[in-house]
């Protein structure tokens, strides 16, 4: 009687603790979001969105910001969209099950696992000065680039696996070569899972700062980039910047809360729909 | 007997293995052209194995290996010089569960034809109306050739693929468990197009259903743990079959 | 005439086969590739500091002044930094990911499930940047208020929000490895009459350990590597921390905040690329053994 008595306190604290640590997450999260948006919402506009810095960064919008970030998002997705499809494609539907598949794949682990401020370094080393392109949108996309790729390679490979095995045999009983049969059945089936796999990477590229750090971002641009050789603002550059350098920290800070609003909208609003949509297919699937 | 008929396609000596687990043992026998073949046993005998190591499917699955020959139009198509593309051209397949592409009815048939390089439209849209109606399914489907193919029922879902088989002018047509995903009345219907197809084609059916074994072949092959039981003109194998184990499996004394 | 011309269609095709299958191979290689060149970049960049100081007394050193003459470049502050916080992160982690996985994989009914995961993902996607800035304006004031000391920026604060950066890592890679725990052994321990958290505590989460490690590691790799929130809150000071509400510089911090000013090709820079190169070589090390632990699951699985 005593040991039944023992091991039904033990499961109760048990679970409770278990229960605990979920309610730990899920409360500091709706801590951390409240807060920015209860902080944020008043500081958002019209005017803020679209319009240009003024009184050395202490009023105005932030326009350039968003624009930037558009623009390094827009380059990173770019460059890794068509790399991460193809090792996808590789790693899914060409390689068996041999060392080479070990190799490639410890090298997307480990791409994976490097630090982002080591990307930094790496695109102020290579892009910035050894291809000379200086701090700029191209540079700073490159670097965003090479960092989301394994999320790209990862949803890609997800949505690859989805395609059921049957369609693969039918063409190739039809008489189609291997590419033949990626090219018009694999790859059309599974478009949309690569392509909301990939919106993932776009949120992690929007949200990133380090890398662009030494590659693209800028204090202040007075006009819009005109070119991909040109050094840009960023959100969440703007957001460090104005929340540690500078003299006016107190000053801005409602535009801190403003920008930290418009970045995490954007990063969770992009994930949000790629999570959505990714339920919706994994179902279909099913 | 069989000898004296036109032999389509021939097993010789064909052992297979997933990995180190061999599937199949020193299988030999003859398709007869025209002819429906049925290949029956209990689940894992190695029937699907077989039926699809015939136009070399197998060869997808990593780890496979085969031994032995398969002589189709006087050619080992596991020899050095063939080309698999092609062979398979010749050697079409219909699968278990219906597996149209997620495309329109049209361009699902029309696929085949496409990737083997056929570009006039007309052309196409003749074959596409001409295989749907050998296929017993053009009327059904006729005023939805652009629609997607996963609205249609399950029978003729697997009628469309069968179209899109019949699309390319296979001589041999490869079925596995056709009807297995179907309920009875387009079971029925796939039946009889089976039927109607041997005039055409040569037909080899892995099936479960004793029934239908019987309904739709003209000869049997009995399977048990990759072996080859026994083989023969169907009505004899199910009414007196030489060896007592395929009698007991035909009479459901097991499997 | 014709069998000729067909046997040429079908080199001709094959080739194209292979020279397609060729192309795949060579851009999956990319990764590994760039791997390769962000070593060979970062040593090509930080090596020429070892002309100024031994690679010994780069390590251990307990001075940075990199901008003095003499310059010192000693940069065990922040090593010890970086342990500091990476080990104070995974305290708070490790458990609540852990216990986390656990809510999900076990307890969870399907629709919390469906609900609790997204979520879990949805806090690894809030930008470091964001969580620096949480820490900054609000961690910060409230320790500084609550404990009565001189700043909120230091070893605590930044502790906290990389553990919070490390959780969904540590739950979701863990929550695979409960989910790949077969139903049958907690069937057999139910048979015998355990109640749930026995069945938890003894079989199930033993059966997931090694894969429920390869978690921790990611998820310490993951703090170790993380940069804003050091950056923004950890307070800066490049000495080593003696207590949690010390000051601190990691190493991604130290990087971070003194490259723009460091001349290129300068000593500071080589010195910088050289804290890249200890930094790269921690998370890669952390990498291998997690690619070891994985590898070694996948063996006792089969």
């Amino acid at each position: 009687m005593k040991i039944e008595t023992r091991r039904q306190i033990y499961e109760f604290l048990g679970l409770f603790v278990i229960r605990l640590s979920m309610l730990i997450i899920v409360a500091s999260m709706v801590l951390i979001l409240g807060f920015i948006v209860y902080r944020g919402i008043g500081v958002i506009s019209w005017e803020f969105l679209t319009q240009q810095p003024t009184d050395s960064m202490t009023r105005g919008g932030i326009f350039p910001a968003i624009v930037g970030t558009f623009y390094l998002v827009l380059g990173a997705i770019t460059v890794s969209f068509p790399l991460g499809v193809c090792s996808a494609i590789y790693l899914n539907e060409y390689a068996g099950n041999g060392r080479v598949i070990r190799i490639v794949r410890f090298g997307i682990n480990s791409l994976a696992g490097i630090p982002s401020v080591v990307f930094g370094l790496f695109g102020l080393a290579v892009f910035v000065v050894y291809f000379g392109f200086g701090s700029s949108i191209l540079s700073g996309s490159l670097t965003l680039g090479l960092l989301i790729l394994p999320v790209i390679i990862g949803a890609s490979e997800e949505a690859l696996k989805a395609v059921p095995m049957t369609y693969r045999e039918a063409s190739l009983a039809l008489g189609a070569t291997k590419w033949q049969t990626i090219k018009n059945v694999v790859l059309p089936a599974a478009l949309p899972g690569i392509l909301t796999g990939s919106i993932l990477g776009v949120g992690r590229a929007a949200g990133e700062t380090a890398p662009i750090m030494f590659t693209a971002a800028a204090f202040y641009t007075r006009i819009l980039p005109r070119s991909i050789f040109d050094e840009v603002m960023a959100l969440p550059y703007h957001i460090y910047v104005l929340a540690t350098a500078g003299t006016h920290i107190s000053q801005t800070r409602p535009i801190q809360y403003g920008t930290a609003l418009v970045l995490i909208s954007l990063v969770l609003g992009v994930n949000t729909i790629a999570i959505v949509l990714r339920a919706r297919l994994r179902k279909r699937h099913r | 007997m069989s000898t004296q008929k036109d032999i389509k396609i021939s097993v010789k000596n064909l052992d297979f293995f997933y990995g180190k687990d061999q599937a199949l043992f020193n299988i030999s026998i003859d398709f007869v052209a025209n002819n429906v073949t049925a290949l029956i046993g209990p689940s894992g005998c190695g029937k699907s194995t077989l039926l699809r190591t015939l136009n070399r499917m197998n060869d997808i699955i990593p780890g496979t290996r085969v031994k032995g020959d398969v002589i189709f139009d006087n050619e080992n198509i596991y020899g050095p010089k063939i080309d698999v593309v092609k062979l398979r051209r010749r050697i079409g397949m219909v699968f278990q569960r219906p597996n149209p592409f997620p495309k329109t009815i049209f361009n699902d048939v029309a696929y085949g034809l496409k990737i083997n390089g056929m570009k006039n439209r007309t052309e196409i849209r003749d074959r596409v109306e001409h295989s749907l109606k050998s296929a017993a399914v053009w009327d059904e489907v006729q005023t939805r050739l652009n629609q997607s193919a996963l609205g249609l029922s399950g029978g003729q879902q697997q009628r469309v693929c069968i179209a899109r088989a019949l699309a390319i002018e296979p001589e041999i047509i490869l079925m596995d468990e056709p009807a297995s995903a179907l309920d009875p009345i387009a079971t029925q219907k796939i039946e009889e197009l089976i039927v109607e197809l041997k005039q055409k084609y040569t037909i080899i059916i892995v099936t479960h259903n004793m029934q239908q074994a019987a309904r739709v072949s003209d000869t049997t092959a009995f399977f048990y743990i990759g072996k080859l039981i026994e083989t023969g003109q169907t009505d004899i194998m199910f009414t007196r079959p030489k060896l007592k184990q395929t009698e007991d499996y035909i009479t459901g004394r097991f499997g | 005439m014709s069998q000729i011309k067909q046997q040429d269609k079908w080199l001709n095709r094959n080739r194209i086969e292979y020279l397609i299958q060729g192309l795949f191979f060579l851009l999956s290689l990319v990764s590994i590739t760039i791997v390769a060149l962000v070593f060979m970049f970062l040593f090509k960049e930080g090596v020429p500091i070892f002309r100024i100081v031994s690679v010994r007394e780069f390590l251990f050193g307990k001075l940075w002044y990199p901008t003095y003459t003499p310059a010192d470049y000693g940069i065990w502050p922040m090593i010890a930094g970086s342990v500091v916080v990476t080990a104070m992160a995974s305290l708070m982690a490790v458990p609540i990911g852990l216990l986390s996985a656990i809510y999900v994989s076990e307890i969870a009914a399907h629709r919390i499930k469906e609900f609790i995961k997204p979520v879990i993902e949805l806090l690894a996607s809030i930008p470091s940047v964001v969580m620096g800035f949480f820490g900054m304006v609000v961690v910060a004031p409230f320790l500084q208020n609550t404990f009565n000391i001189p700043t909120g920026l230091n070893v605590f604060n930044a502790s906290l929000m990389l553990a919070f950066m490390a959780i969904p890592t540590i739950s979701s890679i863990s929550e695979d490895a409960l989910a790949a725990v077969p139903r049958s052994l907690r069937e057999a321990s139910y048979a015998l009459g355990a109640n749930r958290w026995e069945t938890i505590s003894r079989v199930v989460v033993p059966a997931g350990l090694s894969g429920i490690s390869t978690a921790i590691i990611l998820g310490m790799s993951r703090a170790i590597g993380e940069t804003m929130v050091v950056l923004m809150v950890a307070g800066g000071a490049a000495a080593v921390p003696e207590s949690i509400f010390d000051s601190a510089r990691p190493l991604p911090a130290s990087i971070a905040a003194e490259m723009a000013e460091a001349p290129y090709q300068s000593n500071h820079y080589h010195a910088l690329f050289a804290t890249g190169i200890v930094l790269l070589i921690i998370t890669f090390g952390f990498n291998l053994l997690a690619d070891y632990l994985s590898n070694k699951y996948k063996m006792t699985e089969n």
